[in-house]
């Protein structure tokens, strides 16, 4: 994995007005980096604001505040239909539910070559054809699935339809959204598998959104963790979960029911508590081991520091 | 051990335009009293159906029990009319459904959608049905019960919610209790009060659960007993320890392997290649021989029987038959085998 950014966040904000007084601040004040190749892997329960967080990347809203710069450019901010388009053939997304997210009256192939028809990318009938097919392929479906419509698909061969269309415009950079929460945990494994086969294929980098944790630490090279609109915590996968430092994290990981009767029967869950922090200042973004960000103040960040020491 | 609830060679199917569809295919099964029955599978493998079929809140038709017997405490429930089922649901078995957003009534009042099982079954009146449901609230965790009782759906929660339809299941103590993927709709904190909720008020009434989910992780929590199911029938029954560290079918190896174990490294997860089938032709011989590579040729023609692993461990696949080749079950379930059964506490233990 190299260390060049492909995507930047700096200090994103979307927040939604809900009445004439009332503002939700579903993402308040986001910073991270997605580095090239990497699997970028973004949990939280629900309504903490991750899936805002992803098409707020992708433009699907108009961030309130903040930029985010990809391959050095902001996405954000005034732009003409050309420069659009070459964000939209770089970045493709992935949709949580398969059977929302496929046109039902549309075919398969018509469904996959839509990106590349709006780019232009394949100028005769053949071309597309013969491309639909190998895309397919790829996604581990056939040929003669093309001129069929997603109803007569199962959850598993839909969700690699959707995958199948984000690949045709030959994207640098995937946002998927909850991509497996949908499907059955045999189907699951199947459709990880193939994300991580294309991945080394085609040198893709992934932001994975998820709420299951053992599927995240699975699939992602680091992992951030958001409450309430804002990253409490943000280190490589493995490190996080043997060293989880931020209080919600651990109760995050504590809460994870894993498949194995001798664990379970032992495990105590620990509780989160916002209300024991530390409130004498705003809580900052922190390194407390190398590569190993907490939110926290001052004061935590001296704690944390002396309960979970600097590297190894 | 003594016995709750005897289901017999239960068959289920729906008459459909396109056919038959056998949706359960012959389940055999019993709960004993007391304890926690988990049915795992993937969706379309009957589990709901069996459950809802106990409780015959199949729709009939399309729906309709074959054939089979469902013993509960002796009375065959299969042979019941309305009447007499409308006397032990809510009041001897309950359910407890999935989704906590449509199984309560959103223009009912909370305290009055719990206290209608106590008015019908237990003849109580207004005043003491009142002082049940606060008590039940209390019970379930939810705080100000006072309130509470007066408010809609729509001003809890989703795990409120579910707390919720926890206290209706249990306001008449039910000796019996079925939950449908409970917590299947809940974020991973709330999932894990939920379920030592529900354990925790096992354990004060002694009721016996059935508890039916895809997610491994929560079976290991809660189960004493897992059935595995596939394609309308169960595959797999054990303890919780027969299943999970001395599984025998593939299908169940499968189901284990495809789960990322949190200390497992880069190596690729074990898939179940294909889909489940169409029950409305199901295949002949097992089931799952197609999606099965250690399936044999017997396999395609002739369905195994339930082959005795020990007294609490049955599967039914050829591969336990003695004259099947000796197989390993694949690297990834091997490795959860054995890690389970000594490091994995520890490694559990510097997590936190």
């Amino acid at each position: 994995m190299s260390q060049e950014k492909l995507v930047e966040i700096k200090n994103l904000k979307q927040h939604f007005k809900t009445g004439r007084h009332s503002v939700v601040k579903a993402v308040d004040g986001l910073n991270f980096n997605i580095y090239k190749g990497e699997t970028f892997g973004l949990v939280g329960e629900s309504g903490c604001g991750k899936s805002t967080t992803g098409r707020t990347i992708i433009r699907l809203y108009d961030a309130t505040d903040g930029e985010v710069i990809f391959d050095g450019e902001n996405v954000h901010g005034k732009k003409s239909r050309e420069q659009l388009k070459k964000f939209n053939r770089e970045m493709q997304m992935i949709f949580q539910d398969p059977y929302a997210s496929l046109n039902p009256r549309m075919k398969v192939a018509d469904i996959i070559a839509e990106g590349m028809d709006i780019h232009g990318l394949e100028k005769d009938a053949k071309g597309r054809e013969s491309r639909v097919h190998e895309l397919l392929e790829t996604v581990g479906l056939n040929k003669e699935h093309a001129n069929r419509y997603p109803h007569e698909f199962s959850g598993g061969q839909r969700q690699r339809i959707g995958i199948a269309r984000a690949l045709a415009v030959d994207p640098s950079f995937i946002i998927a959204d909850e991509p497996i929460s949908a499907l059955d945990v045999s189907i699951q494994a199947q459709v990880v598998n193939l994300l991580k086969k294309l991945q080394e294929e085609k040198n893709l980098t992934y932001l994975f959104i998820a709420h299951d944790l053992s599927m995240v630490k699975y699939i992602s090279d680091r992992i951030g963790v958001m409450y309430f609109g804002k990253m409490v915590e943000l280190a490589d996968a493995d490190e996080l979960y043997k060293h989880p430092i931020h209080p919600y994290t651990q109760s995050l990981l504590s809460a994870i029911p894993l498949p194995d009767p001798d664990y379970e029967r032992t495990r105590e869950r620990f509780t989160y508590d916002p209300n024991n922090h530390d409130t004498s200042e705003e809580p900052e973004f922190r390194e407390v081991r190398p590569g190993h960000y907490v939110l926290c103040t001052t004061k935590e960040f001296e704690q944390y520091q002396r309960e979970h020491g600097t590297g190894k | 051990m003594e016995k709750l609830l005897e289901v017999k060679n239960m068959h289920v199917s729906f008459d459909t335009y396109g056919g038959e569809v056998k949706a359960v295919r012959g389940v055999n099964f019993d709960v004993n009293k007391g304890e926690t029955l988990a049915i795992v599978g993937e969706s379309g493998s009957g589990k709901s159906v069996t459950t809802k079929a106990l409780m015959q809140l199949i729709p009939q038709p399309p729906g309709r029990i074959k054939e089979g017997e469902i013993l509960f405490e002796g009375r065959d429930l299969a042979k019941m009319n309305e009447k007499q089922m409308q006397k032990i649901r809510g009041k001897e078995i309950s359910m407890i459904f999935q989704d906590p957003m449509t199984s309560l009534n959103p223009t009912m009042k909370v305290g009055n959608q719990i206290m209608e099982g106590l008015i019908k079954h237990q003849k109580m009146s207004k005043a003491q049905a009142r002082k049940r449901v606060s008590e039940l609230l209390e019970l379930v965790g939810i705080p100000d019960a006072e309130n509470r009782i007066n408010q809609y759906p729509h001003q809890f929660s989703g795990g409120m919610r579910q707390r919720v339809v926890v206290a209706i299941a249990l306001a008449c103590n039910p000796k019996l209790l079925i939950a449908d993927e409970p917590t299947t709709a809940l974020d991973v904190t709330i999932q894990a009060q939920i379920l030592e909720l529900m354990k925790d008020i096992q354990k004060k009434t002694d009721s016996a659960t059935i508890f039916i989910t895809h997610d491994l992780g929560v079976v290991a929590n809660v189960a004493d007993r897992v059935a595995v199911m596939y394609a309308g029938k169960i595959v797999e029954i054990g303890t919780v320890d027969d299943i999970f560290y001395n599984p025998q079918h593939p299908y169940t190896w499968g189901l284990l392997g495809s789960m990322p174990s949190l200390d497992s490294e880069d190596e690729e997860l074990y898939a179940i290649p294909g889909s489940p089938p169409d029950l409305l032709n199901p295949p002949k011989g097992d089931a799952f021989a197609a999606r099965n590579e250690y399936a044999m040729k017997i396999d395609f023609e002739q369905e195994p029987p339930m082959f005795k692993v020990s007294d609490t461990h049955y599967a039914a696949t050829w591969l336990l038959h003695e004259n099947a080749p000796k197989i390993e079950p694949p690297e990834a379930v091997k490795k959860r085998m054995e890690g389970n059964a000594n490091g994995s506490s520890s490694s559990e233990g510097e997590r936190i």
